[in-house]
């Protein structure tokens, strides 16, 4: 099963070739991995999507706590979450298939970042469905070069518990 | 006051306690070496390679519980220490290893002698550094001697550039250390112990599994009173002997692939394992679905990544050994009664069965060839009394060991279990020679692992570390040849050593003593006059070639299917049956 791991980890060289070395060293599967900096330039954030049995996942967890340079490890697939994915399409397009490559785009609410007379860049980010729908419908026009970014993902709030979450709000008055 | 890195690092070490550094120098190190040689309070032992710094620096902090230094130079120096780096990462042994590397300006350019230290020791260190400025060196000293020793122990590299170790900081040596990223569980859950406990006393037939944590956590004298108060036997790991007394009447001895009868009956046939700071290893498991069928299994172990790894858990606790034992035996204070020897007796009956049934066993002809276990039987016996610390290489002579050589106390046993790493015997106990060197050490080794690291020899003599060395000499690589005899038709590929050296000649060549005991008649006077002289003593045995290791497991099998002795379709010369004809000329290979 998939899981989309978040780790909040050291901003230091080496921390990345840490957790790439753990899952190559111990046969983990990595379906993909995005990192950057956070707030705090000195901790980043990872997000990790695996897949692999309950024992797997838990072995993966806990090596991942494990590594010196790791602060913090959640397994955020766990609980309700979301996640988004941005690509980058160039699309080829002949004249002909210009307005069907706009058409597609702006079904998916995407951007065309550049264009060319024989290309279009499509811009578009969502959750891993929508950007593999975008890609299927725009395969048969012809894609010259795709790239992803890897899906970053995020805890919800609880929406239930509102009164609790507000606490500070209600200080104020 | 402003110092170089170089004096940075000398003092870093005084404050940590160091006493004796194994190194060989080399160019960007030599700023540290030049330091080091211009004071006292440390002492320099050079070593003749790399892998032997490493090893001595292990054998050294599992004979003490300290960690071990070692200080190397760059490139090569870094590729020979990984093999002890990655031992002692199997192994759970706290070693500091300080690398040279090339200048800061130079890291990437492909430099001479510039390996990337960094990336090859990453998989086999429990942390590593790269130092790029002295002002960082200090604190990056007290971090990697503070991750190295605390938690699940192993190695830490450190590895210094050339520049910073000329370079100069203001020297201030932090009091504590605060990683966000780091911080052990000591204290197991007390909700978890309690529910071990009551498992423990409902169990019928418990057994106490016992790994190295024991000894790294110093747990022997709770193990012992649990053991004691509560009447369960005791079945060790290869690294865990000497962390409970061998001789102890609830100790079966070893578990696992060449373990005891009882030991391993006792595990296959349990209710309840208790599991302390051991990692149920592929050689004690054998085939996992089939372990341990009708067993609860309690895991106590400070790494939360060995429990449930291979098999699984009904009562996790992860924790220091000696506090959660000591949690749990006050609760068993409070609870246990008095006639825990009455309640065990039908499964102590049942244990006493298995252990007379097959004990272990060996036939000694007085005239035939010296079998490898009297050997060591006899020197457990001649030695007993004086509280060796005992080393091993890899192979049928380290099982032997730990079959026959009972220790009463831990730290007292310096063998490669995890990586199983030839040519570690000697090194190793070099290492712990250094840190104790008013006790007997004993290395015990095979005449192929011997070989893999000779050259230590002369740093045992330059540096006096009179370890006595007695190598179970079968012209084979014996293990690789028992698994020949059994699982490939007696095809001795490579396992035949042909041209042996002469090991007393050796000794001599390189300034030591050398032995030779060639009779069962010689065993008991050859013993005591190789360790009446003052000195390293290599102590050449030539044992009877064909001996084979049982009880043994074969790989992937299950834990009540023993091989207990050479199947009968073997053939192979009797200890006195064919004599041998020339130095390396053995008639079964040559006919």
């Amino acid at each position: 099963m998939e899981h989309i791991i978040s780790l909040t980890i050291e901003n230091k060289f080496g921390a990345l070739s840490r957790v790439a070395g753990l899952f190559s060293g111990r046969g983990f599967n990595i379906e993909s991995l995005s990192v950057a900096p956070t707030l705090d330039p000195s901790i980043s954030m990872m997000t990790i999507v695996t897949s692999g049995e309950e024992r797997i996942i838990e072995q993966i967890l806990k090596q991942l706590n494990k590594l010196i340079d790791v602060i913090k490890v959640i397994d955020i697939s766990e609980s309700e979450y979301v996640e988004r994915e941005t690509a980058l399409i160039k699309v080829h397009t002949r004249p002909e298939d210009r307005a069907e490559a706009l058409r597609i785009a702006d079904i998916f609410r995407a951007n065309v970042v550049d264009s060319s007379p024989m290309s279009y860049t499509i811009e578009v980010t969502g959750d891993i469905r929508k950007v593999q729908a975008i890609i299927y419908l725009l395969q048969p026009l012809g894609i010259k070069e795709l790239v992803r970014t890897g899906r970053v993902a995020i805890g919800r709030e609880p929406t239930r518990t509102a009164s609790t979450q507000s606490r500070p709000l209600a200080k104020v008055n | 006051m402003q110092l170089t890195g170089a004096e940075i690092f000398l003092e870093s070490l005084k404050r940590e306690g160091v006493k004796t550094i194994f190194a060989l120098p080399g160019g960007v190190v030599l700023k540290i070496f030049d330091v080091l040689h211009q004071q006292k309070d440390i002492e320099v032992i050079l070593t003749r390679h790399e892998q032997g710094a490493g090893f001595m620096a292990v054998g050294s902090a599992k004979a003490t519980g300290k960690a071990g230094v070692a200080l190397i130079t760059s490139g090569p120096g870094m590729t020979n220490v990984i093999t002890a780096l990655a031992d002692a990462y199997m192994d759970s042994v706290p070693i500091v290893v300080f690398s040279g590397q090339v200048p800061t300006a130079l890291i990437g350019n492909d430099a001479f002698q510039e390996a990337d230290n960094i990336g090859l020791s990453r998989p086999c260190t429990k942390y590593n550094f790269l130092v790029k400025d002295v002002n960082d060196l200090a604190a990056t000293i007290k971090e990697a001697f503070y991750i190295a020793t605390t938690g699940r122990p192993g190695p830490v590299l450190v590895d210094i550039p050339k520049d910073v170790s000329m370079d100069k900081a203001e020297f201030t040596y932090p009091d504590s250390v605060a990683i966000r990223g780091y911080s052990p569980t000591y204290d197991g859950s007390r909700w978890k112990i309690k529910q071990a406990a009551e498992a423990i006393a409902k169990s019928k037939r418990p057994i106490l599994y016992v790994g190295g944590g024991v000894v790294f956590s110093g747990a022997s004298k709770e193990l012992l009173e649990l053991a004691e108060m509560t009447q369960i036997p005791v079945d060790m790991t290869l690294m865990a002997l000497g962390g409970f007394p061998g001789n102890h009447p609830l100790s079966l001895g070893m578990l696992g692939m060449h373990g005891t009868y009882v030991a391993n009956m006792a595990m296959h046939y349990s209710d309840l394992v208790i599991a302390v700071g051991a990692r149920f290893d592929d050689r004690v498991t054998g085939k996992v679905s089939e372990f341990c069928p009708q067993a609860k299994i309690i895991h106590i172990d400070i790494d939360p990544t060995s429990i449930r790894k291979n098999v699984h858990v009904d009562i996790p606790i992860v924790g220091d050994c000696k506090r959660v034992l000591q949690e749990l035996n006050t609760i068993l204070r409070a609870t246990v009664n008095g006639n825990q020897r009455e309640f065990r007796k039908p499964w102590w009956d049942q244990l006493h069965n298995w252990q007379t049934e097959h004990p272990l066993h060996y036939e000694q002809d007085p005239d035939g060839q010296i079998k490898p276990q009297y050997l060591i039987e006899r020197l457990y016996k001649l030695t007993e009394g004086r509280d060796p610390i005992v080393s091993t290489d890899v192979g049928q002579h380290q099982m032997w060991t730990a079959q026959f050589f009972k220790l009463a106390h831990p730290r007292s046993w310096l063998t490669s279990g995890g990586l199983g790493t030839m040519g570690f015997g000697f090194p190793a106990a070099m290492g712990a020679q250094a840190a104790h060197r008013n006790r007997l050490v004993l290395c015990i080794a095979g005449d192929g692992s011997f070989q893999m690291n000779t050259q230590e020899l002369v740093t045992a003599v330059v540096a006096k570390l009179p370890v006595k060395v007695f190598v179970i000499n079968n012209r084979f690589h014996g293990m690789v040849r028992q698994w020949q005899d059994l699982f490939y038709e007696g095809r001795y590929a490579s396992s035949y050593l042909e041209q042996y050296p002469d090991f007393v000649k050796l000794a001599d060549a390189y300034g030591a003593a050398g032995v030779r005991i060639e009779k069962v008649s010689d065993v008991d006077t050859g013993i005591q006059e190789a360790l009446a002289i003052d000195g390293p003593v290599v102590i050449d045995v030539p044992v009877y070639q064909y001996e084979n290791c049982y009880p043994m497991i074969p790989a992937g099998g299950s834990n009540h299917e023993m091989l207990l002795h050479d199947p009968p379709d073997l053939k192979k010369p009797t200890s006195t049956g064919k004599k041998k004809t020339q130095q390396g000329k053995d008639p079964i290979l040559t006919a």
